[in-house]
């Protein structure tokens, strides 16, 4: 009875007539709410770290018991691709923040402009990814199911940016050069010289294929954070639209610029250990 | 009465509060509201501790005998069943998602935890995990343990190993989800006044478990999915015929599974600290101590996985060191017990149920604890290795600790809960049966343990049988002090007399608000201005003639806008 007669105390409807509207009910003020979004999204990219941390521990383990295995399997990474996602990812960062500072400044307009950057710019890097991928099957170097090593079939890679770009829009053939006969000039870096004394080794490559499995495990499940972020992206740019943000109220797409950044942030680490590290002549 | 926050006059019949607020399955499966998602919580993780009981039953019929009752095959499902779903579906989530769901928040003045949606996620997240885990025993079971070790689970067993991890996967997502709620509030939602050495000893216990909470229970789920992607995929991170280590798993597993045991203990010694105080009627004896022997307690949980692999390949130096840190864990631990029997000193004690529990809790973690040392002894652990020493000493630890300070706290707060009293005869009988059950199960096993008996095994050597015996006579009689308890909740739903707001004469925030608590839980912001646990003396109570009226603390509750009569 109290409960109900308080909700009608004039008093109390006009404190609450004092509330912004996106002010949530058991919040106290739109400080308090903002706080608790922030705090909530760090907690939350902590648990991340620890999550993607169960798979570095194993790449740590690993490279450091197989050491040639990894170096092995690391060259045949194409590092064409890594460089052009890890820019792609690192301009993804830019539009993201520039979508945070125009929702912090209040500029819808440009909010969504920025946002669909970024869709665009996660989903190039989604699409090399996938050619990445694709060639890891041709090349049967995928860690399940027909895994063979030394490689035998040496597909596409692109060695410089006009391959590049062709191959990103799914033209390779205008070029001239089909899946099959695109031998690359410089066969797949040092792997030649390496091939025969591999080859005697079965254990060799075992230890090659957990290199691949680990790839796969932690690029997938970067690849799957990516899908995830696409996806709220688009729900923010739909919400932008409406009008539910504005200069006081923006907290999601601050929050989800956490996200993003914290998901290239996982990529910087993957491309430099996976790709780059032992990538010496 | 100044220091009535809450609508104290609005229980009973004609009062609005959070359970008649609404009615039907879809306002409450659609809840938002931290005290009904409690409640949730409540109905489906007894269920599934019902469920455990039952195979817990069917492991002791089966020992009962030294030739086993069951094939061995079914032996292994049984007791696979019995760890999965005490550990990850009842141990796990009981006292947080339970009492802490339902009282953080009253408990710092909040409205709700901070994220009421992604709560109501967490809910739904637990029931979609233990769905995958009743479909994987119903199907057949599975039969690796509740530790899943590598490579027989990645490559060998023929069971639902897929499904169940899949299952605890997404049951850790609850638990993550629950632990940032918890974090985030106590840090951004604590009500004026109540500062960080005024909050309730629950809420450090909580703060600090749910720190356990986000940090260790990711890397179980990228180690469990790592397992089911080998099992499907078969590629090779823990099997060794591909190069693989299966001690990278138990170091994975046991980074997670170690600290859960804190995940399961910490919350309840949070509720035995409420126990202890609220029931000696003292101020708990050095709060700060108790305090910070939580975060202590979460710190030290991590250090010392390495304890459970003294005997795989473990260097003994590396050994060395890990025992040490597991030592180091009784000192936080042992203050804790400490200062509840420093706070005892003295104090007016009742003998309430729930100081039954709490008392029972300090008994048989004692006892856990104690045989924890033993267990943590380097050169003692290659002895007592896979015995059943150790079940004994993790169910005095898991079972003694966290199922007593949940029932404690249940039944502290259970008329808080529902409005309703349970009957005190019956609630006081079957702790006592409990305690006394729970000793003759497991005390034998120490026994057996010490004796040579291995644990998981289907069949033994005859000469064990009377301890054997011994234990499932107790199981037994445990089982029956759970039925009664389970029975005389559900009795007093409807037949119970109608509780008080404050029937303990307890201090804290929860005890200003009426039971049960309206929706937003107070009818204006309390300001607080009084540390936790002053307690008013026996002689003021009886002035005031409790119980049934709120007290007074010395410092009146000022109330913003005063209180509406």
């Amino acid at each position: 009875m109290a409960l109900i007669e308080t909700e009608r105390d004039p008093a109390r409807v006009e404190m609450h007539s004092h509330r912004h509207p996106r002010l949530v009910h058991h919040f106290e003020s739109m400080e308090q709410q903002r706080e608790a979004g922030t705090l909530g999204m760090w907690w939350f990219l902590l648990t991340e770290i620890m999550f993607f941390g169960g798979m570095f521990l194993a790449y740590t383990v690993y490279r450091h018991l197989y050491f040639d295995a990894f170096a092995a399997g690391s060259n045949v990474l194409n590092i064409w691709w890594g460089t052009f996602n890890t820019m792609v990812l690192i301009g993804s960062s830019l539009t993201m923040a520039l979508a945070v500072f125009h929702a912090q400044t209040g500029n819808p307009r440009k909010v969504v402009i920025f946002l669909l950057a970024t869709i665009v710019l996660g989903s190039v890097f989604l699409r090399v990814k996938y050619i990445e991928y694709n060639d890891k099957f041709v090349e049967h170097v995928f860690p399940a199911g027909d895994f063979r090593w030394p490689i035998v079939n040496e597909s596409v890679r692109p060695n410089n940016i006009g391959d590049l770009l062709l191959m990103l829009v799914g033209a390779e053939h205008l070029n001239g050069a089909g899946p099959a006969e695109a031998v690359p000039e410089k066969p797949a870096i040092n792997n030649a010289s390496q091939t025969a004394e591999q080859a005697a080794d079965p254990l060799m490559a075992g230890h090659v294929r957990m290199f691949f499995w680990i790839y796969f495990a932690m690029t997938g499940f970067h690849a799957l954070h990516m899908i995830i972020g696409i996806g709220i992206l688009l729900v923010l740019i739909v919400q932008t639209r409406r009008g539910k943000f504005s200069k006081e109220y923006h907290s999601y797409i601050e929050l989800f610029g956490l996200y993003w950044h914290f998901v290239d942030i996982v990529w910087i680490f993957l491309f430099a250990l996976l790709y780059l590290i032992d990538r010496h002549p | 009465m100044p220091s009535e926050i809450g609508a104290v006059h609005t229980n009973g019949d004609g009062g609005l509060n959070y359970l008649n607020n609404g009615h039907g399955l879809r306002s409450w499966l659609l809840t938002k509201d931290h005290k009904r998602i409690a409640i949730l919580y409540l109905i489906t993780v007894s269920i599934f501790f019902v469920i455990g009981g039952v195979f817990a039953l069917l492991i002791r019929i089966n020992l009962l005998s030294p030739s086993g009752l069951f094939e061995p095959d079914t032996y292994n499902r049984l007791f696979t069943a019995h760890g999965v779903i005490m550990v990850f579906f009842f141990l796990v989530p009981a006292v947080p998602a339970i009492l802490g769901n339902f009282l953080l928040p009253i408990m710092i003045g909040a409205k709700d935890l901070a994220f009421p949606k992604i709560n109501l996620l967490s809910w739904y997240c637990y029931i979609v995990g233990a769905c995958f885990g009743l479909v994987a025993i119903i199907a057949g079971g599975v039969d690796t343990g509740w530790t899943f070790y590598t490579p027989y689970s990645t490559s060998f067993s023929n069971s639902n190993v897929l499904l169940v991890g899949i299952g605890i996967f997404i049951v850790g997502f609850s638990s993550i989800l629950t632990g940032l709620n918890f974090i985030v509030t106590v840090h951004t939602m604590r009500a004026p006044g109540m500062t960080w050495f005024r909050l309730p000893l629950f809420i450090w216990a909580h703060y600090a478990t749910a720190l356990v909470i986000m940090l260790a229970t990711p890397v179980l789920a990228i180690t469990v999915a790592l397992m089911a992607i080998e099992r499907v995929a078969h590629v090779g991170i823990f099997d060794p015929s591909m190069g693989g280590d299966p001690v990278l798993f138990q170091h994975m597993f046991w980074f997670y599974s170690h600290p859960a045991v804190y995940i399961m203990v910490l919350p309840a010694m949070g509720v035995v600290s409420e126990l202890i105080a609220n029931m000696s009627r003292k101020n708990i004896f050095g709060y700060k101590f108790v305090a910070m022997s939580s975060l202590a307690i979460a710190v030290f949980g991590f250090l010392v996985w390495g304890h459970h692999l003294f005997v795989s390949t473990q260097s003994v130096y590396l050994g060395l060191i890990f025992s040490f840190l597991s030592y180091a864990v009784a000192i936080p631990s042992a203050i804790k017990v400490f200062n509840w029997t420093a706070t005892l000193f003295k104090g007016s004690i009742s003998y309430d149920t729930p100081m039954l529990y709490g008392l029972g809790f300090i008994g048989l973690f004692l006892i856990g604890g104690m045989t924890g040392l033993f267990t943590a002894a380097l050169g003692l652990d290659v002895h007592i290795t896979d015995t059943y020493f150790v079940i004994a000493h993790f169910h005095y630890v898991m079972v003694g600790g966290s199922l007593m300070g949940f029932l404690g706290g249940l039944h502290l707060w259970w008329g808080k809960m529902t409005g309703r009293n349970y009957p005190e005869y019956w609630a006081r009988a079957a702790a006592v049966i409990q305690f006394v059950g729970f000793n003759l199960t497991f005390f034998p096993q120490f026994l057996l343990g010490y004796l040579g008996m291995p644990r998981r095994y289907a069949s033994y050597p005859p000469e064990f049988q009377l301890l054997h015996v011994l234990s499932t006579a107790g199981a037994t009689i445990l089982g029956i002090g759970m039925l009664m308890t389970i029975s005389y909740f559900i009795w007093s739903l409807k037949n119970g007399t109608r509780a008080t707001p404050n029937p303990w004469g307890a201090s804290g925030l929860e005890w200003h608000t009426s039971s049960p608590p309206p929706t937003e839980n107070f009818l204006t912001t309390p300001i607080v201005t009084w540390e936790a646990y002053e307690f008013a003396p026996m002689e003021t109570m009886d002035v005031l003639g409790y119980p049934g009226e709120p007290h007074t603390p010395a410092q009146p509750v000022h109330s913003e806008h005063g209180t509406e009569d």
